[in-house]
């Protein structure tokens, strides 16, 4: 359910009345396609500089762009992902500016009628930092457009020089526009989070921040109930999702103080320094930019259809169908998050991190099947155990040396109460040296397996009765909590191979007669 | 005939009061063309930012001139009745967009690139640190300086 904002206004001190912050998200994705935007040339990461190259993303005299039919159809997915219109009539503009990196003097983009407008992304933020609360906040997409990504500058400031490489001039982008309904960097970081989820899961985007994938702008405002809206800056160079909350939080702080001492707040560029933490004036863009948008004249507009409007006589590969794409999505996180949540009956929280992780829930799903245990007694496994293991030695999923059948084979044998759960813990640990053996080998290596024979424990319970007098006196008088040193103590007796359920029965038995 | 989107950001741009008996002239509205000496001269200022932008150089009187005479013989389109019309930015607006299949058709020619490269850094292009802004109009040599 929603929430009003949860800080949406700064909170109220004597120094300082209270502030509304505005914080708004242009973000960039790169389209997930073999060749570019609007030419043949590869789309790689990480390849010898200017080897990726057409003579139209050099902008050579004689190209003309020609549109990749793959780079459409990813943004109509996102578009549909994120509950946009999509715009069965859109078109394509030149916005232009000088940049080494830009070759041709302008950039191809969609300013007047972009490909999707009006959507909407809903997040989930945690209210404290124990995971326990969570709440559901939705952000309006204004627009998604299709356009061109510029080249990289490699500065060389010891030679007063800028290397460019054109790898990447000319490969397709989405800019996703995200309304100022964000107030604090963890919205922002939050919505951003769940975007690249849903990127990830259509494909349209693998929107890996730190292969440059997703970058994203930040407009922050900041400002005093009932006077006019403050004004914006715009926060680039974010490199990753940790500088992003940082970088947005710095800006948002550094205006209100700058506001308090009565200072003004310019509409500029600023970049996020992420070795100084804050954000810092941006050189080459004093000034308000004029970009001299005008129609791109090689391109007519981009036609799109549904079910209803599909052309009869037209030739299948110049036909995108909006509805066909429809019919075709994956499921969203969101919905996988009910559905695991629905079919195992695990917490809302649960279904984030299972989500977070990449092949997460897949393993999860996968052990599930292949145990008898309750699958709300597994995620306990999947969570703790497994995943702090896996972040520890910062591997992926995909990288644990535990398999999901090991895993299952061994929480199968606790759920048979072979093994007490202190035991399993112990065969994990030895399985994480992805040694080859399996969970039954370890315990009889290790001589962990329970103690079957309920009379030997019963006679060590009696003896552990008999030799503390004290301790039973004290059981006796009203003090149950000594019961567990007494549990304890038989444990050390079995050397841990006693169920302390088991043990806590037959004492209290023998107690109680 | 349409109206060319050029009008408006110029008019928009110029910020001079319209000359009288020049008529209301805007969009979707038949105007009259102004005369000679009535016609609204383009200024220095217009003529400065269009020099930082474009990175042209007018030069001399006459490149302004001409200038003039193109906006004058763009204007022409305002005597046309455009209520209710489209404007329309291409011939090519009912071309169908031809859509390309996503294959690797291109590329991989990095030493026929770099023949156009006066400076080259293995295999990167060269150039400046960042953008060298053109100078303001007082500190630059252009005939626009000491203009009206």
């Amino acid at each position: 359910s929603q929430s009003s904002s949860l800080c949406k206004t700064t909170p109220s001190t004597a120094k300082s009345p209270r502030k509304i912050v505005f914080v708004g998200l242009e973000i960039h994705a790169q389209i997930s396609s073999n060749s570019k935007l609007f030419s043949g040339s590869q789309v790689q990461f990480a390849a010898p500089p200017n080897s990726l190259v057409s003579f139209f993303d050099a902008s050579l005299p004689g190209t003309l762009p020609v549109l990749n039919r793959r780079c459409v159809e990813a943004a109509v997915m996102t578009g549909l992902a994120l509950n946009c219109s999509i715009n069965k009539k859109s078109l394509f503009d030149r916005k232009h500016y000088f940049y080494a990196d830009l070759p041709a003097g302008y950039q191809i983009t969609q300013q007047r009628v972009p490909i999707a407008v009006n959507g909407s992304l809903s997040y989930s933020l945690c209210i404290d930092n124990k995971m326990s609360q969570m709440v559901t906040k939705t952000v309006r997409i204004k627009q998604i457009q299709l356009e061109q990504d510029s080249g990289k500058s490699l500065h060389d400031d010891t030679r007063s020089q800028t290397l460019v490489d054109l790898n990447r001039a000319g490969v397709g982008l989405m800019e996703v526009v995200m309304e100022p309904d964000m107030c604090c960097g963890e919205e922002a970081a939050a919505a951003v989070r769940e975007l690249q989820l849903i990127l990830q899961t259509l494909g349209s985007s693998q929107a890996v921040m730190a292969e440059g994938q997703l970058r994203v702008d930040a407009n922050v405002s900041v400002h005093h109930p009932g006077e006019p809206y403050g004004v914006r800056t715009e926060v680039k160079n974010i490199n990753s999702m940790r500088f992003l909350a940082k970088a947005i939080d710095y800006e948002i702080q550094r205006q209100i103080e700058e506001l308090e001492n009565g200072g003004t707040i310019l509409n500029e560029t600023r970049a996020f320094d992420s070795k100084l933490g804050c954000t810092v004036p941006m050189r080459d863009k004093e000034g308000q930019q004029d970009y001299r948008f005008m129609p791109e004249p090689n391109l007519p507009p981009l036609i799109l259809y549904d079910a209803k409007s599909l052309p009869a006589n037209m030739n299948h590969q110049q036909v995108i169908n909006i509805d066909w794409i429809h019919e075709r999505l994956p499921d969203l996180p969101s919905v996988k998050r009910k559905k695991l949540v629905e079919q195992y009956g695990i917490l809302p929280e649960h279904s984030f991190t299972l989500l977070n992780e990449d092949g997460l829930a897949e393993f999860f799903e996968s052990v599930v099947k292949q145990t008898q245990m309750k699958p709300k007694k597994v995620i306990g496994w999947i969570l703790k155990d497994l995943l702090s293991y896996l972040k520890q030695h910062s591997l992926t999923v995909k990288e644990s040396p535990v398999s999901s059948f090991l895993l299952a084979d061994l929480l199968n044998l606790l759920e048979k109460k072979e093994i007490s759960s202190t035991a399993a813990k112990q065969v994990l640990a030895e399985l994480w040296k992805g040694e080859g053996k399996t969970p039954l080998e370890i315990v009889k290596e290790q001589k962990l397996e329970l103690l079957q024979d309920q009379k030997e424990l019963e006679q060590i319970c009696q003896a552990v009765i008999d030799g503390h007098e004290n301790e039973v006196m004290a059981i006796k008088a009203g003090n149950p909590k000594v019961l567990n040193k007494l549990i304890g103590l038989v444990q050390k007796k079995t050397q841990g191979r006693s169920n302390p359920v088991l043990v806590k029965q037959l004492l209290e038995k023998k107690l109680s007669g | 005939m349409r109206a060319l989107l050029l009008g408006p950001w110029l008019r928009a741009a110029r910020g001079l009061p319209r000359a009288p008996g020049s008529g209301h002239r805007h969009r979707g509205h038949g105007g009259h063309r102004p005369q000679g000496p009535l016609r609204q001269k383009v200024s220095v200022e217009v003529l400065d930012h269009l020099e930082h932008l474009a990175l042209v150089d007018f030069r001399d009187a006459e490149g302004v001139e001409r200038l003039q005479k193109a906006i004058q013989f763009a204007d022409q389109l305002h005597e046309v009745n455009t209520n209710g019309v489209e404007p329309m930015d291409s011939v090519l607006e009912d071309r169908c967009l031809y859509l390309r299949e996503d294959d690797v058709t291109e590329g991989n020619c990095t030493k026929e690139l770099l023949e156009n490269a006066r400076e080259k850094v293995e295999e990167y292009f060269v150039a400046p640190p960042g953008n060298i802004p053109l100078p303001k109009l007082e500190e630059r040599e252009t005939f626009l300086q000491g203009s009206q």
